[in-house]
């Protein structure tokens, strides 16, 4: 892939490659904007960039990242992805098939979502100015639930619904990246978490709040809530599951399961009524089979996250402050 | 001959002790009228009589004082004679805004003791027994001014036998708060873990002597906490207890009957002892003998030459100990690191799985105080863990300049073996250890205590103090408050803690040696020295040379790690080849290392001494995984107890950029292939080597005033030899005694930097 080669080559890529690639209507239109139809009264808005190394790792790739991560953030707002734009940003000299398997790998996302990617953008830039490939995507999506789904509906007595074991992602690609190697072969958790959401809604639970856990891992993501919210949580450390190869590459690595990163991971804010229903229906979806309810809402006036652990000790979990700093002297 | 009169104000720790019988007596004594009475500022008296009368009782008055009291100032002004008949007592004025003291709690006195024996007195076997010489103070109070209605004896209504006592400017217990007896006072209760009620007074006591006896752990609500016990010599109840709590190697402490009980299974020196039976009753580290085997099993403390020893802090302590005979474990009632329990229902639920039987009382503890720890170093008392006994009284050497007079700051420590500190008239007020603060329970320990602190002085500090780590939940909370802030680098507070304690405001070199602390350089730092020029600034002029510790946090559990980050940093990825790591790591683990050490993964740098040691340990295949903090260091140090030789390791001191490196590659090298010495002699060269380390920095700094600080000089062998070292070519050294070397010390420092700051500042605009 060359730079300077600009316009023309993006013309072509886009004309001979993404078109008959992300096949529909509005990206047929080859036009500035696309023009959508729209029947939903309320609509949900979203954007995120993705960056990472490697491009490819077990379980994933940054287009695959870049497509479930928008999905997933409309489905966190109670949102039902439609639509999708897509900026990418090239570095001169990325091999031309690589692009082509992070579009295929996006297409494939798309279609598996049911999002459509109506607009989009290419810019190359020199050599060693990025990381192969970046890519913004932009979404809307139209509101499922009959209320938005956002911090300010947790309510004390809420069950914190958990969707499966966390921190595959992170482990997975520090390993690939640095040529760590583990007993087990690890694969990311990356995944789409629509489906998930809308069977939670469809089954009539009244989600309160929805969170993906991203960078910072679950504890950030809580901490965060607990934060905006207002409210105290309190976990149960046992019920927080940690596949066995995760908790031995966090053990080697000194790495805390709680803060490390996942791709298709949320937690959900349930009136305590609905927990046990809300866990049976997870259960049956593909991201759900290891769901668990790992706490509640306390009602305590202090917004803090504390964490339970068997002995029953009663751990503070805080936000990080940048990278992981020993404390003990 | 006309009457003079003259108002007294006495301000020091007056209240509690016996003070106002004592005036009473003197005043009487030298044919005085008037008046005495409590205050919230200390004491107030009047005195009315002739003038020989008067000047007697001034002159006796601070010469015969109680003995638990300490006089800080008295004020005294003369006022018109009012013609009073008789000197009386009066009740607590509540007014005035300055401070007083609060008395620690006491261990029971000598005629209280000889009453709890005595079968014909009322108060025989009476667990709660106490007089104005004695008993407890600080566990009790609620607020100032001391007085039954602010303590947690509001709830016992006292008897008429116990009122007249209480009433009686001859008695004993004239005005002992805590006063009660077996009918109106406190009561003793037996329980399961469950709660529920199995006995109550004397059979409660009898029935602990058998569960005891028969292998079962006890939780006892003592003096600032409950604590759990068991038959020192019972493995089995030893075994239960370490796999309840979870604490697979950490000492337990140790609860003898008295010093001779004591003397049968630890050598005691004079100063040893003095400690022992003091009234604070702390938990000395003592030297054990061999015949201790013979009571004390192995795993009360393992691997370790020195028992923990204390004896019985109250009449409840002293009634289990002499009549059970046998030693008892008696440690912290407690999960983990977190504060210990003092309420019963909170005990219940949070020892009910660690203990089979909890013996409590109907007298409320009002905030959490553990036993304090000391062990002598260099013949002098050292301070490791500072709490019941000594906590809330002021540092007594920690003297303050006079332009520090006005400024009250509020030090708030470092997050682990957390204490937070007050400055206020002059005084620095530190408080009871508290803990670790990365747990919920501590950091509402925490927030009480300064509540505690401030408010029994009385005062809202004008400027907090904290340590500069980001993550620390101390500093965290210092950036939620409406008040000003300073921040003190961690070593900085070391040094400046040590300088507290001797007085010290000129310039000086610190020697900053423990396991973490932060500074903005994104070094783990911890073998640091600084030179304080005396006015204003604090330079960094020397440093351990760093090596990266695999792992991060993890490898302070893990001494193994640091020993491979060592090696690392001397040769490179062959190192993982080695013996010594092939010994404790697997094949794929080394694998992974060398990926972690190489891409930098979580394998921050340190120039800590303390990792230092931890790797020395696992080098020498002492310690490779360790399950409580400083455990390698002390199986180091303990590895080389009885070792005279004074051999040592080469050593490199190079100087980068203005700044000196000691570079401990030479000793590290030498140390692992010095086959033909004994694992013992090795340990006491490391030492060795250490100690001439510190003296050739010393040396290159020339600062004669050196201050030696940080969690390692609790290391008897390594502070006594640097110390020698640099005495032997003049230097003067100082060490910690009233504050731990340790990470508890830091809040002191903290306040003591700030006041030499404000003073520079203060004279710097004249
Ligand atoms: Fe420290
Ligand atoms: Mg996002
Ligand atoms: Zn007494
Ligand atoms: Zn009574």
């Amino acid at each position: 892939l060359g730079h300077g080669s600009g316009g023309e080559m993006t013309q072509q890529l886009l004309k001979e490659f993404i078109q008959p690639l992300f096949k529909n209507t509005w990206i047929d239109q080859a036009h500035d904007s696309a023009t959508l139809p729209w029947d939903s009264d309320r609509l949900v808005f979203t954007t995120d960039s993705f960056v990472i190394t490697p491009l490819f790792f077990p379980g994933g790739d940054i287009g695959k990242l870049a497509v479930y991560g928008t999905v997933n953030d409309l489905a966190m707002g109670g949102a039902e992805a439609k639509f999708l734009s897509c900026s990418l940003i090239l570095e001169e000299g990325l091999p031309f098939n690589t692009l082509k398997k992070v579009l295929q790998s996006m297409a494939g996302a798309a279609e598996e979502t049911g999002v459509k990617l109506v607009t989009g953008d290419t810019k190359v830039v020199e050599r060693g100015k990025g990381d192969g490939i970046y890519i913004n995507t932009s979404g809307v999506g139209s509101l499922l639930s009959n209320h938005p789904i956002d911090p300010s509906y947790i309510r004390p007595g809420d069950r914190i619904l958990l969707s499966g074991d966390i921190g595959r992602h992170g482990i997975t690609v520090m390993a690939s990246r640095e040529g760590l190697e583990f007993e087990t072969a690890l694969t990311s958790d990356c995944a789409p978490l629509n489906a998930a959401i809308s069977a939670l809604l469809q089954g009539g639970i009244p989600l309160h709040c929805l969170r993906d856990l991203t960078r910072g891992g679950l504890a950030t993501a809580l901490v965060e809530l607990a934060e905006t919210s207002g409210q105290a949580f309190e976990l149960d450390e046992a019920q927080i599951p940690v596949c066995e190869s995760v908790y031995g590459a966090c053990e080697m690595l000194g790495l805390d399961p709680l803060y490390v990163a996942n791709e298709g991971r949320f937690v959900a804010f349930i009136p305590a009524e609905y927990a046990d229903q809300a866990s049976a229906i997870l259960r049956e979806e593909r991201v759900g089979a290891s769901c668990a309810i790992i706490g509640k809402v306390t009602g305590k006036p202090s917004a803090q996250v504390i964490l339970k652990n068997s002995l029953g000790c009663d751990r503070l979990l805080q936000r990080l402050p940048g990278e992981q700093l020993p404390r003990i002297c | 001959m006309d009457n003079e009169r003259r108002r007294l104000a006495i301000k020091g720790l007056v209240q509690g002790v016996g003070f106002r019988p004592y005036i009473y007596r003197l005043a009487r004594d030298c044919q005085l009228t008037g008046w005495v009475a409590n205050h919230s500022g200390g004491l107030q008296l009047e005195v009315e009589g002739n003038s020989t009368g008067i000047e007697k009782l001034l002159q006796r008055l601070p010469l015969e004082k109680p003995p638990h009291s300490l006089i800080l100032s008295i004020d005294s002004e003369v006022i018109p004679a009012e013609g009073d008949s008789d000197f009386e007592i009066r009740e607590s004025t509540v007014t005035a805004a300055q401070s007083t003291l609060v008395l620690p709690d006491i261990a029971p006195c000598n005629s209280c003791q000889a009453e709890l024996q005595d079968s014909r007195n009322r108060r025989h076997k009476y667990p709660f027994i106490n007089c104005t010489h004695c008993g407890p103070r600080f566990s009790i109070i609620d607020k100032m001014p001391y007085d039954r209605a602010n303590t947690a004896m509001d709830q016992f209504p006292q008897c008429a036998k116990c009122q007249a006592e209480y009433t009686n400017p001859e008695d004993r217990r004239f005005h002992a708060e805590p006063n009660g007896c077996p009918e109106c006072g406190p009561q003793l209760q037996l329980c399961d873990s469950k709660g529920k009620v199995l006995l109550t007074g004397l059979a409660a006591l009898n029935e602990t002597f058998a569960s005891l006896a028969s292998g079962k752990v006890v939780a006892l609500k003592g003096v600032g906490g409950f604590q759990l016990l068991v038959d020192a010599g019972n493995s089995q109840a030893l075994q239960t207890l370490r796999k309840r709590k979870q604490r697979p190697h950490k000492p337990f402490a140790l609860l003898y009957s008295s010093l001779s009980a004591a003397r049968r299974d630890c050598r005691i020196s004079e100063l040893e002892a003095k400690l022992l039976t003091s009234p604070a009753r702390p938990i000395v580290l003592l030297e054990a003998k061999p015949e201790a085997n013979a009571r004390v099993h192995e795993l009360v403390a393992l691997g370790s030459p020195d028992l923990g020893v204390m004896l019985p802090a109250s009449p409840l302590h002293l009634l289990l100990a002499e009549e059970y005979a046998a030693p008892l474990v008696a440690t912290s009632g407690n999960l983990a690191e977190e504060p210990i329990c003092i309420e019963n229902t909170e005990a219940l639920r949070r020892l009910g799985k660690i203990a089979d039987r909890f013996l409590l009382h109907n007298r409320r503890i009002v905030r959490p105080l553990d036993d304090s720890v000391l062990r002598v170093v260099e013949d002098r008392p050292l301070m490791l863990r500072r709490a019941r006994g000594y906590a809330p009284l002021p540092i007594t050497q920690a003297k303050l300049s006079q332009q520090a007079l006005t400024q009250s700051y509020l030090a708030l420590g470092a997050d682990l073996k957390n204490s937070v500190a007050l400055s206020h008239n002059g005084w620095i007020y530190q408080s009871q250890h508290i803990g670790d603060l990365s747990s919920a329970t501590a950091i509402e320990h925490f927030d009480r205590t300064i509540a505690d602190l401030t408010g029994l002085q009385q005062r809202r500090p004008q400027t907090l103090i904290h340590d500069q780590h980001p993550g620390y939940s101390s500093h965290r909370w210092a950036l939620q408050q409406q008040a000003p802030r300073l921040g003190v680098q961690h070593h900085v507070a070391h040094l400046f803690s040590c300088m507290a304690e001797h007085g010290h405001s000129g310039a000086a070199l610190g020697v900053c040696w423990d396991g973490t602390g932060y500074d903005s350089s994104g070094i783990v730092r911890g073998g640091e020295f600084l030179l304080w020029d005396g006015k204003s600034q604090v330079e960094h002029v020397a440093s351990l040379r760093t090596f990266p510790l695999p792992g991060g946090e993890k490898a302070v559990r893990e001494p193994r790690r640091a020993a491979a980050g060592l090696l690392y940093e001397i040769s490179g990825y062959m190192a993982l080849q080695h013996q010594l790591l092939k010994r404790c790591f697997t094949r794929s683990e080394r694998r992974n290392l060398v990926t972690m050490l190489e891409g930098e993964v979580n394998s921050p740098l340190c120039s800590s001494a303390g990792r230092l040691f931890d790797a020395v340990a696992a080098l020498l295949g002492l310690c490779s995984q360790s399950s409580y903090e400083g455990q390698a260091a002390m199986v180091l140090e303990y590895s080389a107890r009885g070792i005279q030789s004074s051999d040592s390791y080469p050593f490199d001191l190079y100087q980068r950029q203005s700044k000196w490196e000691l570079d401990w590659a030479p000793c590290i090298s030498a140390l692992i292939h010095d086959e033909g010495k004994s694992l013992p002699q090795r340990a006491a060269a490391f030492h060795n080597t250490l100690a001439n380390m510190i003296l050739a920095v010393v040396n290159e700094i020339g600062e004669r005033q050196v201050f030696l600080s940080g969690g390692v000089f609790q290391n008897r062998r390594l502070t006594e030899r640097t110390a020698t070292l640099l005495r032997e070519r003049g230097f003067t050294v100082h060490c910690h005694s009233q504050v731990p070397p340790n990470d508890g010390g830091i809040a002191l420092g903290q306040l003591h930097y700030a006041h030499c700051m404000a003073a520079a500042g203060q004279s710097a605009g004249d």
